[in-house]
């Protein structure tokens, strides 16, 4: 009976001590909850907003209770079908094509590198230093004089651009992960580049590929300085319609919310589900 | 080992292959590169030549007549137009202040998520939308349902302590622009400091709290250095982002009030769009490149180090 399991001793011997810890793991957690609301305050406030009728939207003090409404969001969702048809094909069209440029890319950056591989990731870094706003007097007329000014290709060429770099560093690292066995077995059953690329490297690189899709997405869906100096009517986008929301009088503020709430929705959506690689494809793959 | 030997092994390869076959490899490994390099080359490289011809041209789009070389007078006018100096120190000066006060809360939010508490990953999930809302939607929001002078939220929620209905926009308008930069920029900070927290080997932090080593020393003499290339990395990749920042300035404040929030990428945009200059918007633009050329010099070295330590083993 003496022998007292000493697990249960030292459990037992700094009872306050370890209460006191306790007691901080509980601040420190009420604190953080605390500070993510009140960071989250201005998603939330968007939210409150575009349920309110227009003019419960523009009171002093704001107002907290109201009887909700969908009636912005009807308003919303019956002016903004060109916008939309517009964003998703440049996201969706300017996506693919960087996939498509991006993945051949990437493995003559990695499995079978060229001689000058370092070189190449870096130029393609570099064009995502230069500011593409210095050029974007010339960039209006060479559009113009291509006939492209106005037209959704014109963002899709544009935005494959913008994207290019980063989902080449991005699937680049991917691919550096790609099991040296696997290559070494498809090699040895006579696999070819076309059969390595098709049956060994895009299976295994395929998750890694959604999330750099994901996060191109997520740059060609917000941009706004392109689309606004580039088009008008026939290719504006999600973020010109937030801009035609906001009337020269009148009270908009409730209209406004309901807008900014659903340009941000995909996008948000498609950050909360590809959390895990947002990390990677911000940092292009530097930090896995 | 014997079996090894004695075993039918491949034969061993011939490493002298004749030239022809080299060159033919060679090309093969190059090819998938080129379909992306040309086109990066062709869409992002080829607006900047266009813009070096246009900056010793005189060319307004509302004049009728064809441009015309004018020799460096463009040059001369953009180092002398105060706007665009006043623009350039404005950009450096919002990119600045917006990266350090970004990272610096990053750390916060990052160290505060790194301990275990019920709900981490909602708040992680709270902390990260900021980053995801479109950026012309965190404008338009912040300018009018967060701080209008008369029904905004902040105003009310600032009452408390003797602020009365502050018209933040047009007297706080470079504040208002940054703290927006900021709200967006700080997730993005979060996540690259808390990935670099993640990755910190626990024995030595035991190891530390063994030895006695209070929780701020421990954080200053290991956490900090173990950090530095993630917070480096953050900061370069947030400056590139953060320094064409346009939306917020072009729908909180318009550039103004006056030209208090006119930065770089704003001033060019009202080059080409209203004072239809596109030879004056070439010659800034090409000066900007150049700034930038220096600055990139330094970040990419910087970028080459970040990225080496990187794959040496985290």
């Amino acid at each position: 009976m003496t022998a007292v399991p000493t697990p249960l001793v030292r459990n037992r011997e700094p009872g306050p001590q370890r209460f006191r810890e306790l007691s901080g793991q509980v601040g420190w957690g009420i604190f953080t909850w605390v500070v993510g609301i009140a960071f989250f305050l201005p998603v939330l406030w968007m939210l409150i907003t575009a349920f309110k009728p227009e003019s419960a939207a523009e009171t002093w003090p704001p107002k907290f209770t109201f009887s909700p409404t969908l009636a912005e969001f009807r308003l919303v969702f019956s002016g903004w079908g060109p916008y939309v048809t517009h964003s998703a094909v440049a996201t969706i069209g300017s996506t693919i094509l960087v996939l498509v440029l991006g993945v051949p890319a990437a493995y003559a950056l990695s499995v079978h590198p060229v001689k000058h591989w370092r070189d190449g990731l870096f130029f393609f870094i570099s064009t995502k230093m230069l500011p593409i706003v210095a050029a974007i007097g010339p960039l209006y007329v060479i559009a113009l004089k291509l006939h492209l000014l106005d037209s959704i290709w014109l963002l899709i060429i544009l935005y494959t651009a913008m994207n290019l770099p980063l989902a080449v560093w991005m699937i680049r690292s991917f691919m550096l992960e790609v099991p040296k066995e696997l290559l070494e077995a498809a090699r040895l059953d006579g696999a070819g580049r076309i059969r390595e690329i098709t049956g060994v490297i895009l299976p295994v690189v395929s998750p890694g590929l959604v999330s750099t899709a994901l996060i191109c997405v997520i740059f060609a869906w917000n941009e706004l300085f392109l689309a606004l100096n580039l088009t008008t009517v026939n290719a504006a986008t999600m973020p010109m319609y937030l801009i035609s929301s906001v009337p020269q009088e009148g009270l908009y503020i409730a209209h406004l919310s309901a807008a900014a709430t659903v340009a941000s929705v995909p996008v948000i959506a498609v950050g909360w589900i590809a959390q895990r690689s947002l990390v990677r494809g911000l940092s292009m793959g530097a930090i896995k | 080992m014997a079996v090894a030997v004695t075993g039918a092994g491949p034969a061993p390869k011939v490493e002298v292959r004749p030239r022809g076959a080299s060159r033919r490899e060679g090309w093969q490994r190059r090819l998938p590169l080129l379909p992306a390099l040309i086109y990066v080359i062709i869409v992002t490289q080829v607006p900047f030549v266009v813009t070096l011809w246009y900056s010793f041209q005189n060319y307004f789009f509302d004049v009728p007549a064809p441009a015309h070389f004018t020799g460096f007078s463009n040059y001369t006018q953009a180092f002398t137009n105060a706007a665009f100096r006043g623009s350039l120190l404005r950009s450096v000066e919002m990119t600045v202040i917006a990266v350090i006060v970004s990272m610096v809360l990053g750390v916060a939010f990052a160290v505060l998520l790194d301990r275990k508490f019920f709900g981490r990953s909602i708040v992680r999930t709270l902390i990260i939308t900021p980053f995801l809302v479109m950026p012309a939607a965190a404008a338009l929001v912040w300018a009018g349902p967060m701080l209008d002078p008369n029904f905004g939220l902040l105003n009310w929620l600032l009452e408390p302590f003797g602020v009365n209905h502050v018209a933040w926009l047009s007297t706080h308008a470079l504040g208002a622009v940054i703290v927006v930069m900021i709200w967006q920029w700080t997730p993005f900070m979060t996540l690259i400091v808390l990935a670099g927290l993640q990755s910190q080997p626990s024995d030595t932090l035991e190891a530390a709290s063994i030895d006695g080593a209070g929780a701020l020393a421990t954080f200053r003499e290991l956490t900090l250095p173990h950090l530095r290339p993630y917070m480096e990395l953050g900061i370069l990749l947030g400056s590139i982002y953060l320094v064409n920042v346009f939306d917020q300035v072009r729908l909180m404040t318009n550039g103004g009030p006056g030209t208090s929030t006119t930065n770089l990428p704003f001033y060019l945009y009202q080059q080409v769009n209203f004072a239809f200059d596109v030879g004056g918007a070439a010659a800034a633009g090409v000066i900007t490149v150049i700034l930038t050329i220096i600055v990139a010099t330094f970040a990419l070295r910087m970028f080459a180090r970040v990225f080496q330590f990187e794959e040496a083993g985290i």
